[in-house]
């Protein structure tokens, strides 16, 4: 019996014009691990939300078709009757904590269940030692960072063992190693307890290797069903901004079968002879002492041995030095609680170094990371003046409810209300995680953004986990861990060479020729003189 | 972590109780006053001091206010300090020494149960509470969940938006208006936020099983040591009011008597509010 079974499925949330599933038909098949594809609003979370019987139990609107989750049907049972069979993990995980302890988080589906104290022990035990959590076990839920909540929470979520795991984007609050390592335990749970595993995620590259099946919605329909592999054929052709970058490099360059991941991709590479020689991508060169100093002067921001010490607790930055210049475009990366998100705060001027200097020459325009945040009247036009709505594309929307827009629409108002209009021109602009939740069209329409900003002669700072959108913006890449620098180099040098901060394409070709991107990668194996373009 | 930390909730719950109920049955400043000292020295020995000072500052802050209103609000003592006159449209407005003290009384009994409380939030567990609750009543547990749950996520919330709003390109306002602008949206997004929270219980199987199963758990040194003292402040507290100990009287004149009797049922109150705090053997 199939695990899991949408049969013509069609569902419109209460008072939206277009429905957000239509006539999905969908098997899940017990210990399947299935990766749900699409672009934003595509309908990935409200298949899981269906999956789960949230939709339409808690967020009522119109239900057609027939859902069955381990059989029962999930209009005769709600999410708390279907909690037995389908375990859930949304995005956000501060809403999905609810107990003061992680013990008492991870003991509470199995209290629910009425099972004794042994058997709650034994079951939080062996759930925290799978997840590699027992470390937290007697933390308090209130002082996790955001990694660690989620991992709580799928912890909580796996706790009854049930046989099908609905997952919505759980990488996206993690570092490139966090979702790594989430991804393949996800892997390790499917394959040694049988759990079916359904993953809505934007970074396929993250996890397509691990997947048995993808499934591709668009517009609230399946447009793709296959294997990994098949589905990359089908991307490429149907739905570019869907292929990985490895697919779309060997796409660009006419090889074929498409790679479902880097391992496959280098293969396959290997096998024709196309894999070019590593070359270590040497750092331009060290500027002069005069150079140096003219950069410090024409600074657009500068931070100066800058730490930040907490009044009962570790330094979070470490004697940071920095400086950005007017048009440049740096990406700020490293590991969750490396410094990104203080460092940036410091620049704003929302945080107080307790040693060290910033100096900013103007008013610093910061993107914190949830564009939610900066809605705090009932209208767009309300929000943001009309022309700092307009120049971020959305002064036709001026009327409407800021909740009621999409993500990629909340996140250009958040610039328009940070950046302001002509006369609170901001001359550096910082953004802080802005590619959560956002499908690679929206990513790239923001880098153009950021490109433009940049040639305003705006200096431009990204604090960002993705590589590819690292790749796509800056210029110049900072890598800092544990509140300190630890390299500071161009775009290439230092997303070329790496095994976690590396882009996919970067990854396949070993940093060749510091090709980042698969059009750059493309043209690097143009180059090679022998690829046989069919 | 800290003998309270160790002790049961149910435990723990029963000694900060235990307090507030002798705090509830005295007026007497030397008995409050002692109480509340001993309660900061038992979060100092629980290793929660910085809870315990914001707490702190929050009664110094109110105290003032509580002693003023008094004084303004309360007519009734004989011993005048100050005469303001006629003043309207309240009328004729002295300040006596008998509301002067008693207002201190009212301030040192607010102190001493937010101490407590403080004390209780940040060093008894309460989900082990709220799991017995669960037994007697799901629905209300359930409330008590979502309250317990929903304030510190609208307080990040709070956070959150108020740095967004300085970071807005007009400043994001100063000022009452600024922060009844976050406030408002605050207010917007709460019920989002509930409905988020219930939705995670019922994607947890809240309620689903009926009555969790009653945990059945060999008493530490622990537990036995803070439910004894909890026993013990209360035959302390009921004993000493019924013999007509530390009794006191504001107004219309002041009586509150210090004597050996006083001395030694506060000093046995702080004895039997600290002493658990001994009991660190076997602690887990």
């Amino acid at each position: 019996m199939s695990v899991l079974e949408l049969d013509r499925v069609s569902y419109a949330y209460p008072g939206a014009g277009q429905p957000a599933l239509r006539d999905v038909t969908l098997r899940i098949d017990p210990g399947e691990f299935v990766v749900l594809a699409g672009g934003s609003a595509a309908g990935k979370s409200t298949l899981l939300r269906a999956a789960a019987g949230i939709v339409p139990h808690v967020h009522g609107g119109t239900f057609a078709g027939e859902a069955r989750c381990g059989g029962q049907s999930t209009r005769d049972h709600g999410p708390a009757a279907l909690s037995a069979t389908a375990g859930s993990l949304f995005q956000d995980p501060e809403t999905q904590v609810v107990m003061g302890s992680v013990r008492a988080e991870i003991a509470f589906p199995l209290e629910g269940r009425g099972d004794g104290a042994g058997a709650v022990a034994r079951g939080v035990e062996e759930v925290a030692l799978a997840l590699g959590i027992a470390h937290l076990l007697d933390r308090r839920t209130a002082d996790l960072s955001g990694g660690e909540l989620q991992r709580v929470a799928l912890a909580a979520a796996l706790a009854r063992r049930p046989p099908l795991l609905l997952l919505d984007e759980p990488t996206s609050q993690l570092d490139p190693v966090s979702g790594d390592e989430l991804i393949w335990l996800l892997r390790r749970l499917n394959e040694e307890w049988g759990t079916a595993v359904v993953l809505a995620e934007h970074r396929l590259e993250r996890c397509l290797a691990a997947a048995d099946r993808v499934v591709a919605l668009r517009d609230g329909a399946v447009a793709c069903d296959a294997a990994p592999s098949g589905f990359q054929a089908w991307a490429v052709d149907h739905a570019p901004e869907l292929a990985t970058p490895a697919a779309t490099l060997f796409a660009e360059v006419g090889l074929r079968p498409l790679p479902v991941g880097v391992k496959d991709a280098r293969r396959s590479l290997a096998a024709r002879g196309l894999l070019p020689d590593a070359e270590a991508q040497a750092d331009a060169p060290s500027p002069s002492r005069a150079e140096r100093r003219r950069a410090r002067r024409d600074a657009a921001l500068r931070l100066d041995g800058v730490w930040h010490e907490l009044r009962a607790g570790p330094a979070l930055l470490r004697g940071v030095d920095l400086t950005v210049a007017p048009g440049e475009r740096v990406a700020l990366m490293g590991r969750n609680g490396a410094g990104k998100s203080t460092l940036l705060r410091h620049a704003a001027g929302l945080l107080e170094p307790t040693r060290g200097k910033v100096r900013a020459a103007g008013r610093v325009a910061l993107l914190l990371q949830n564009p939610g945040d900066y809605v705090l009247h009932d209208r767009v036009g309300d929000e943001a003046p009309a022309s700092a709505l307009r120049a971020v594309g959305i002064g036709h929307l001026a009327d409407r409810h800021p909740r009621d827009l999409s993500g990629g629409e909340r996140q250009r108002l958040a610039l328009a209300v940070v950046l302001g209009d002509g006369e609170h021109e901001a001359p550096i602009v910082l953004l802080d995680e802005p590619t959560r939740g956002m499908d690679r069209i929206q990513k790239a329409a923001l880098a153009d953004r950021l490109h433009a900003f940049a040639a305003d002669g705006r200096a431009v700072v990204v604090a960002t986990h993705d590589a590819e959108f690292a790749a796509a913006v800056a210029d110049r890449v900072v890598l800092l861990a544990d509140g300190r620098v630890i390299a500071d180099g161009t775009a290439a040098s230092l997303l070329g060479g790496g095994w976690y901060f590396a882009t996919e394409t970067a990854r396949v070709l070993g940093g060749a020729g510091g090709a980042l991107l698969p059009a750059q990668g493309a043209r690097l194996l143009h180059t090679t003189d022998t690829v046989e373009v069919p | 972590m800290s003998p309270l930390h160790a002790a049961r909730a149910s435990a723990g719950a029963a000694w900060c109780a235990a307090i507030v109920v002798c705090g509830l049955l005295y007026e007497h400043p030397l008995v409050l006053g002692v109480l509340c000292a001993a309660v900061l020295a038992a979060g100092a020995l629980a290793g929660v001091w910085a809870e315990m000072s914001r707490a702190l500052r929050l009664c110094l802050l109110a105290a003032p206010l509580i002693v003023a209103i008094n004084l303004l609000a309360n007519r009734n003592g004989l011993t005048v300090f100050w005469r303001f006159g006629d003043v309207p449209p309240i009328g004729q407005l002295d300040l006596t020494v008998e509301a002067l003290a008693y207002g201190g009384a009212l301030a040192l009994r607010l102190a001493a149960t937010v101490l407590v409380a403080a004390l209780f939030a940040a060093a008894v567990d309460v989900d082990a509470l709220l799991l017995g609750a669960r037994r007697v009543s799901a629905r209300s547990a359930l409330t008590a969940v979502l309250s317990v749950r929903l304030v510190p996520v609208l307080a990040r919330d709070a956070r959150r938006l108020d740095e967004a709003r300085r970071c807005r390109a007009d400043g994001g306002g100063t000022g009452a208006a600024a922060k009844v602008a976050v406030l408002r949206a605050i207010c917007a997004g709460a019920l989002d936020r509930a409905g988020d929270v219930a939705t995670t219980l019922e994607v947890r199987g809240y309620g689903t099983h009926g009555r969790p199963r009653r945990r059945r758990e060999a008493g530490s040194r622990q537990d036995l040591a803070f439910a004894a003292s909890a026993l013990a402040i209360l035959v302390l507290a009921v004993g000493g009011r019924a013999a007509g100990l530390a009794s006191f009287t504001a107004v219309p004149a002041l009586e509150a008597p210090v004597g050996v009797d006083e001395l030694a049922l506060t000093a046995a109150l702080a004895a039997a509010v600290l002493a658990p705090f001994a009991v660190r053997r076997g602690m887990r």
